[in-house]
């Protein structure tokens, strides 16, 4: 498969400063050594016929098409598996490579069907194109052999087919899975003619360990595999490069199209954070975008009770506006607020941040963060100057110890983790701290050398365990440090660290690690070469999910693992643009760039700009925001793109602040669980809907670019734009590109950043300014944007959630990879096939000491509330813990979650609660309330009034 | 505001600076930090209860290191949280 507008030069770009001269067909050609002969004469313009060769995968040598004859070289050399060498002399096109490369042709077409006219892949087919290319007349062999044209289709996947019958056994797909995916799910069963690509042990896809990411798909030449939506459609005429919507990876990717409808997402090779691969819910899961569920006409009602009504988007504005400002009059400038959405633009959020600063005059804005990596901002920023991650994703590839702390890469950041499984594959070394026995610990050809499967709470304690090691047993970069760092706070850092009681064997009763594996895995970190971190939410996620973050940067800092490729502290964020979203300001505390609002020459800065004086006050957090509602003393709050009622904390104290708001504005594609608490609907735009840029977890910012009109009639930016003006406080922008400059204007690190600068450039890793033009891959190189690293005391302190006799287990929470945080995008895909409810996962132990088996429902009780789940006995979990995810709201997972949280930023303790598993035969109490609550709004909304035509 | 809720969270940001350093540098950090991350509500609230002090302050468990860091914010005359140079836009 081919996508648009893409050439395929055959064999990967090497790179490499010494060069190679040859001559190609007479024409003198220079490339990095390393280089294949088919790619050198790709580059030169003269591509040679292929058909196993592919530019995303290495040479195979197996179709025998691109051969090629070498001067003073015996034979006809395949040219894929052929390096150039100096003075070689290569004909490509000769008499006698002509029948040889007719004659593999034959022997394809013998044993394959001729209905190129209805196939999928007419026009857009390898084979077809090589028949052509060899100049095919006819099949001496006739068609009456044996052959495989009868061999039955695999539909099992809900998003592509495999046909057999039409398979030349290139073994692209197994090779993609292999050299890009990194889940060998796919082989070669048999030899010779009874060759078949084969999934798993022989069955279909669905039932093997293919994770759907596409890529097999992509390297397929023929329609053997083939992507549903262009069976049934036909083939895409234009494509739009754009960025997923999903994770923190932020892959780019071509947008195919036939008109306004996407006809394919197809993964682009330029992409710099994912250089042509995806995952499943990328590649395949974004039909939710024109999903029937779809709200698209902005709904009003007096209160939560009442059916909705529809009305213009003028009535729904001037509505929105005079509410906002009747409760301003009524209790107080600082009773409403907004959160932004991680779902949306840079631009869209600096907006909503500008409407509530300058047009509602208070800085209770917060976003998504809050709940992720807002303690990534505060121990980063602390220790060394900046609120994001020192590397880019390609750093991974010098790396030679990696070290992941409390994420599941491979489910989380699919297409990272293919990245990383390559390196590893490639020899370097794992050490995951992680409660559960994630993926990477034992995959296909990886295996961690050391796993720390340590107590959920204990982060910090481990840490601190690992420095311990480091600064006792002589194995400190003292050059690093002494030239990098602060010498006070590291002394003082070093004398606590250096305490026998962070000592491994003192920490070994409260983390559960054994201490000779903190040893070795402290030692392999200090001395492995080039070390890097990467961490999750099972870092942040915690009472001292700060402090962790700091204990991170310590232990990268004391081993000199900072300021060059293959290092780093690299936090894996989790959203599309939740890294952006904290870039463009909107945190309670500080306006774009991360400065704080008391700073009074940044805040003059934006006054001037922006023409209203604005508060020196921090705001409202979103945790502080429902208790201040349950005061009664915030009565309004505008939420874009965020699903509050689901993803936040103690589910029940959330729904009861959101009862107790006065004017609840919910701006979303679909009725999520908040809106069904809301006053007024506005009818958000999806990601294909949308101009403007979103920031990845490496700060790379990328283009978002609009594929389809905004099904509702307006872009998100515009009904900021257009409450803000029905507001009082004139805002006007011609588009988003303006947006951006006005931002660059104000915010030093993105001087450099414009719409005109990312074109050009593909995408831009800010900071982007007069420093760095063209962006800034790797942070920290010759000193901390702080200037010296900090080194900062990381006391343990144990979490309050407490074990006991009554809640004995402890509940921690994570991601699905078919699924998405709160789901409101793929459980309205196909992806809902992997993945349908949430689960329980619990020890077998813990479980037979219940009587629990498979599949049966569990009460999880908290000392917050409960709910069931249904079970799933694995030995992924250790004996006391358990686990689930939380990505279907009839779960209840945060019913049961409590308002514990980060000391220095409210982050909510999602990985330890104290929680009790009992055998049950209904659901909860909440679960009960829950449906018909949601029955009820359903009914609410689908008995909504038309809007009245004037 | 609950101000149990205000209370363990101020409590855990004690905790954290208590490990600091000094027991006068603990209160710089604590102060810095509330000022620097607290809503005024929240201030107003734990100033309240902090000045009333009595039985209540006792039994909560709030630090000591907390309970100055707090005076030093919100003084016990007015219990109105001190912010430097208010620049509080006019209400539209």
């Amino acid at each position: 498969m081919a996508s648009l507008n893409s050439l395929d030069y055959g064999t990967p770009k090497r790179t490499s400063e010494t060069l190679v001269t040859l001559e190609i067909d007479g024409v003198s050609v220079t490339v990095p050594a390393g280089t294949s002969v088919m790619r050198a004469s790709t580059e030169a313009g003269s591509k040679i016929p292929k058909l196993c060769a592919t530019d995303s995968l290495e040479p195979f040598g197996s179709c025998r098409l691109c051969l090629v004859e070498i001067e003073g070289r015996k034979g006809l050399p395949a040219s894929c598996t052929t390096l150039v060498e100096p003075g070689m002399k290569v004909r490509t096109q000769t008499e006698k490579l002509q029948q040889v490369r007719r004659g593999v042709m034959e022997l394809y077409i013998s044993d394959h069907p001729l209905d190129c006219l209805t196939c999928s892949a007419n026009g857009d087919c390898e084979l077809q194109d090589m028949a052509g290319v060899v100049g095919l007349r006819e099949v001496r062999y006739g068609y009456e052999g044996a052959n495989h044209l009868k061999s039955a289709k695999d539909t099992s996947n809900p998003y592509f087919t495999f046909d057999p019958s039409k398979c030349i056994v290139c073994s692209r797909c197994v090779r993609a899975c292999e050299e890009v995916q990194g889940t060998f799910a796919l082989t070669i069963d048999s030899r010779g003619f009874a060759s078949v690509v084969s999934a798993g042990q022989n069955g279909d896809f669905m039932d093997s360990e293919c994770v759907s990411c596409g890529a097999c798909v992509q390297a397929c030449p023929t329609a053997t595999l083939m992507e549903k939506s262009v069976i049934e459609r036909g083939q895409p005429e234009h494509s739009h490069v754009t960025t997923c919507a999903y994770c923190g990876v932020g892959c780019s990717f071509r947008a195919e199209m036939k008109g306004t409808e996407v006809i394919r997402m197809v993964p682009n090779k330029d992409g710099g954070a994912n250089h042509g691969h995806s995952c499943v819910k990328g590649r395949f899961a974004w039909g939710y975008a024109t999903h029937k569920d779809r709200i698209t006409s902005p709904m009003i009602r007096k209160k939560i009770t009442d059916p909705w009504q529809e009305v213009s988007w003028a009535d729904a504005i001037a509505h929105t506006a005079a509410e906002f400002r009747r409760i301003q009059a009524q209790y107080g400038r600082d009773a409403i607020g907004g959160i932004t959405s991680s779902r949306c633009t840079n631009e869209e959020v600096y907006l909503i941040q500008k409407l509530i600063r300058a047009a509602f005059g208070n800085n209770n804005v917060d976003t998504c963060a809050r709940v992720c990596h807002s303690p990534t901002g505060y121990g980063l920023k602390t220790t060394m100057g900046e609120s994001a991650g020192t590397q880019d994703f390609d750093s991974v590839a010098d790396t030679d110890v990696i070290m992941i702390i409390g994420a599941n890469p491979t489910d989380g950041h699919p297409v990272f983790a293919s990245a990383m499984k390559r390196r590893l594959r490639e020899g370097a070394k794992l050490i995951v701290v992680d409660p559960r026995v994630i993926d990477m610990v034992d995959g296909p050809h990886i295996h961690a050398d050391y796993h720390l499967q340590l107590r959920p709470g204990t982060n910090v304690a481990v840490i601190n365990a690992l420095a311990h090691v480091v600064a006792t047993e002589g194995l400190l970069d003292e050059a690093f440090i002494a030239e990098r760092c602060e010498a006070k706070a590291f002394e003082t850092w070093r004398a606590f660290v250096r305490d026998p009681r962070n000592s491994p064997e003192a920490t070994e009763a409260v983390t559960g690690v054994p201490a000779a594996l903190v040893r070795g895995a402290a030692r392999l970190f200090a001395t492995g070469g080039n070390a890097a971190i990467y961490y999750g939410l099972g870092v942040t996620e915690h009472s001292q999910g700060s402090t962790m973050v700091m204990g991170i940067a310590n232990l990268a800092m004391a081993t000199g693992n900072i300021g060059r490729r293959g290092v780093g502290v690299n936090p894996l964020r989790g959203q599309n643009n939740v890294q952006g979203s904290c870039d463009m300001g909107s945190f309670p505390h500080e306006l774009p760039g991360y400065r704080h609002v008391s700073d009074d020459a940044t805040r003059a800065l934006f006054e001037a700009d922006w023409g209203v004086p604005l508060s020196n006050e921090p705001g409202l957090r979103i945790p502080n925001m429902f208790d201040a509602a349950m005061d009664g003393t915030f009565k309004a709050l505008y939420v874009q793109g965020e699903d509050i009622a689901q993803s936040d904390p103690n589910t029940q104290h959330v729904t009861a602040a959101l009862t107790a708001i006065e004017c609840l504005v919910v701006q979303d594609l679909f009725l999520n669980e908040t809106a069904k608490f809301a006053h007024v609907f506005l009818p958000g735009a999806s990601f294909l809907e949308k101009d403007g840029t979103f920031t990845n977890a490496e700060r790379r910012i990328s283009r978002v670019r609009k594929v389809m009109p905004p099904l509702a009639g307006m872009g998100d930016w515009e009904v900021t734009v257009a409450l803000s003006n029905a507001m009082g406080y004139p805002m006007h922008y011609d588009s988003p590109s303006e947006i951006m400059d006005e931002i660059a204007r104000l915010t030093p690190t993105f001087t450099g950043v414009s719409f005109e600068a990312i074109d050009r450039l593909g995408s831009i890793q800010w900071p982007c300014n007069g420093e760095a033009p063209e962006g800034t891959p790797i942070m920290h190189i010759h000193e901390f944007v702080r200037g010296k690293g900090k080194f900062v005391v990381t006391e343990f302190v144990p979490t309050p959630e407490k074990v006991n006799g009554r809640f004995p287990l402890i509940l921690t929470t994570g991601r699905i990879l078919s699924q998405y945080n709160v789901g409101a995008q793929t459980r309205r895909t196909a992806n809902v096939a992997w993945h349908d409810e949430d689960r329980v996962e619990i020890h077998p132990q813990d479980a037979e000491d219940r009587g629990i088996r498979e599949g049966d429902w569990v009460g999880i009780t908290s000392r917050a509330g409960e709910t069931v789940l249904r079970a799933r006995i694995t030995e992924r979990v250790q004996p006391g813990v358990v686990y689930t995810t939380f990505h279907f709201p009839e779960s209840g997972a945060n019913v049961i979650t409590t308002e514990n949280s980060d000391w220095a930023t409210n982050c909510p303790e999602y990985k330890v609660t104290a929680v009790q598993a009992t055998l049950v035969s209904h659901p909860s109490e909440w679960q009960e309330r829950f449906e018909r609550f949601t029955r009820e709004q359903v009914r609410l909304v689908e008995e909504r009034k038309p809007v009245h035509a004037p | 505001m609950n101000v149990d809720h205000l209370v363990t969270m101020a409590n855990q940001i004690g905790a954290f600076f208590s490990s600091q350093g000094t027991h006068e540098e603990a209160v710089d950090g604590i102060a810095d930090h509330l000022k620097r991350f607290w809503e005024h509500r929240m201030l107003q609230a734990i100033g309240s209860f902090v000045n009333a002090g009595g039985a209540a302050l006792e039994e909560s468990g709030l630090q000591q290191n907390v309970v100055e860091a707090v005076r030093r914010l919100v003084p016990p005359q007015n219990n109105t949280p001190i912010i430097d140079a208010m620049h509080n836009p006019p209400h539209r």
